[in-house]
Order: C-alpha cells, then sequence, then structure tokens
C-alpha cells in the first residue's frame, strides 16, 4: 500500500509571484498526479490560501506585465479535486480574522491542538 | 530635475524564493519611474536576480504552454528597470558583488548591471539620500 503523507505548508506566499502558484501545493499537485497518497495541512500565514476571492493581479514592472497571478485557492480547489484533504489550524485562521464562510468549499479545519493526532494518522509528516 | 535624489538599495535574497525580491524591484521600479537615481548592491542570493539563463518553463498543472504561462524571471523586470530609466532620464547603477558571484558561479548576467564590491556598496551609501536595507530573513 502507498504511504500517506501530510505536506505542512507553513512558509507562506514563498515565490508565488514568479512561480505564479505555490511550490509545494504545485509539488502536491504533480505527486497526487503521479498517484502518492497525499493530504495537505495549512499552518501559520498559509491559512489564507484557502480564501475566496482573492486577486493578486496587476503586478507591472517597466513594461512587463503579469498575464497570469497565482491563484491560491484554485490550485487547492484542484487538489481536492484530486481527492486530497486539504487541512487548516483553525486558530491560525481565527488570529488573522478568517471566516469559514470566506473558505472554499472542502476544506477541513482542525484545532491546533488536534495537529498530533493528525500527524498520527501518516506515514511521514513533511513540514515545509 | 532639480534635486534630484539618489537611492541606495541593498538586495540580499535570491529570486524564486521569497516576496521580498519581487517586493524590492517594484520599489525599484517605482523610483525609476519617479526619476530618482538608483543604486542597487546585489549581495549573495541577489546576484541571480540578474542571471541570464534563468528560462521560463510550461506548467502543467496550470494546464499552460510556455507562451501562455508567461512564467515570470526576474532578469526580465531588471532588464525591465534598466529600460524604463532610460525614458525617465534615471542613472541605475546596479552592482552584483564579486565574491558572491563567483561562490555561486553566477557570472552571466543580463546587460546593465556591472561587477563591483562592498567597496562600491561605501560610495554608494556615502553619495545617496538614504539606503533601504532588504536582507534575508
Amino acid at each position: 500500500m502507498a504511504k500517506k503523507i501530510l505536506q505542512v505548508v507553513e512558509s507562506a506566499y514563498r515565490a508565488t509571484i514568479e512561480e505564479q502558484d505555490d511550490t509545494v501545493v504545485w509539488l502536491s499537485n504533480m505527486m497526487k498526479g503521479a498517484g502518492m497518497n497525499l493530504d495537505l495541512l495549512l499552518v501559520g500565514g498559509a491559512v489564507n490560501y484557502v480564501i475566496k476571492n482573492q486577486d493578486p493581479s496587476g503586478l507591472a514592472i517597466g513594461d512587463w506585465k503579469q498575464a497570469h497571478p497565482p491563484e491560491l485557492a484554485q490550485d487547492l480547489e484542484k487538489l481536492i479535486g484530486k481527492g486530497s484533504t486539504v487541512y487548516l489550524v483553525e486558530d491560525d485562521a481565527t488570529v488573522r480574522g478568517l471566516e469559514r464562510n470566506d473558505f472554499i468549499a472542502g476544506i477541513k479545519a482542525i484545532p491546533r491542538a488536534g495537529m498530533a493526532k493528525l500527524f498520527d494518522a501518516y506515514d511521514q509528516v513533511w513540514h515545509w | 530635475m532639480a534635486g534630484k535624489k539618489t537611492l541606495t538599495f541593498v538586495l540580499m535574497d535570491p529570486p524564486f524564493e521569497t516576496p521580498r525580491s519581487t517586493t524590492a524591484i517594484r520599489l525599484i521600479d517605482i523610483a525609476v519611474q519617479r526619476g530618482y537615481d538608483v543604486n542597487v548592491f546585489a549581495y549573495e542570493g541577489a546576484v541571480n536576480l540578474a542571471f541570464s539563463r534563468q528560462t521560463p518553463h510550461a506548467n502543467a498543472v496550470h494546464g499552460r504552454d510556455v507562451a501562455e504561462e508567461g512564467h515570470p524571471v526576474p532578469r526580465e523586470w531588471v532588464a525591465e528597470i534598466f529600460k524604463q530609466a532610460q525614458r525617465t532620464g534615471s542613472k541605475v547603477d546596479w552592482v552584483q558583488c564579486g565574491l558572491c558571484v563567483d561562490e555561486r558561479g553566477a557570472g552571466e548576467w543580463i546587460s546593465g548591471p556591472r561587477r563591483g564590491s562592498p567597496a562600491d556598496l561605501v560610495k554608494f551609501t556615502e553619495t545617496s539620500d538614504n539606503t533601504l536595507v532588504i536582507p534575508t530573513r
């Protein structure tokens, strides 16, 4: 049976402008597509990825204009659509003033105190 | 421009890591748009912002080929700053820390930046109205 991996994303907005996505969410999408059994947990600032209606468009430097700004929530929706579960730490969302009705569909919120129990359900936990 | 100001930016982050590099280039872009003279000291990983071999790629997750993806590469942003300076009359002096370049084998960069040393940063600091350090965290 394939190993079950939990990807923990804490380094938020790392290279999201240049890569036009989050690099770990991207990697997760690729690995899920290649058959890996993985889920994702968003921690710290990364909880903001689940918010609907984010608009990072409009970056321009000189004559250069960004054609495809990152679509972080949509990339999470793709991952959910492939069968992965996307969790977030509810405490981190709450302290940032983020509310559940602002989340995209399918996000599972867990309390910080529940992280250890969640980790225990996986063969490996990768902390990014 | 009467009373033209000169700003120095010290950059440290490499490209494709944190938003700091993007933010730094946006600030430099605005300064050049406004006609300021700008010095840049690219230190440590920041010397790779102008690395000429940065190559855009397609993205299977996004479902776009190379042309459609329009993958940003910071060397283009650096080039835009120099292009824009020609239009606004700003003088841009972008120094690549030579030792930082050597230790990374990053000696190929686009037209515009020049090789230098911390001595250039000393001169920049002494001749600028202000200096902004955007360090690695």
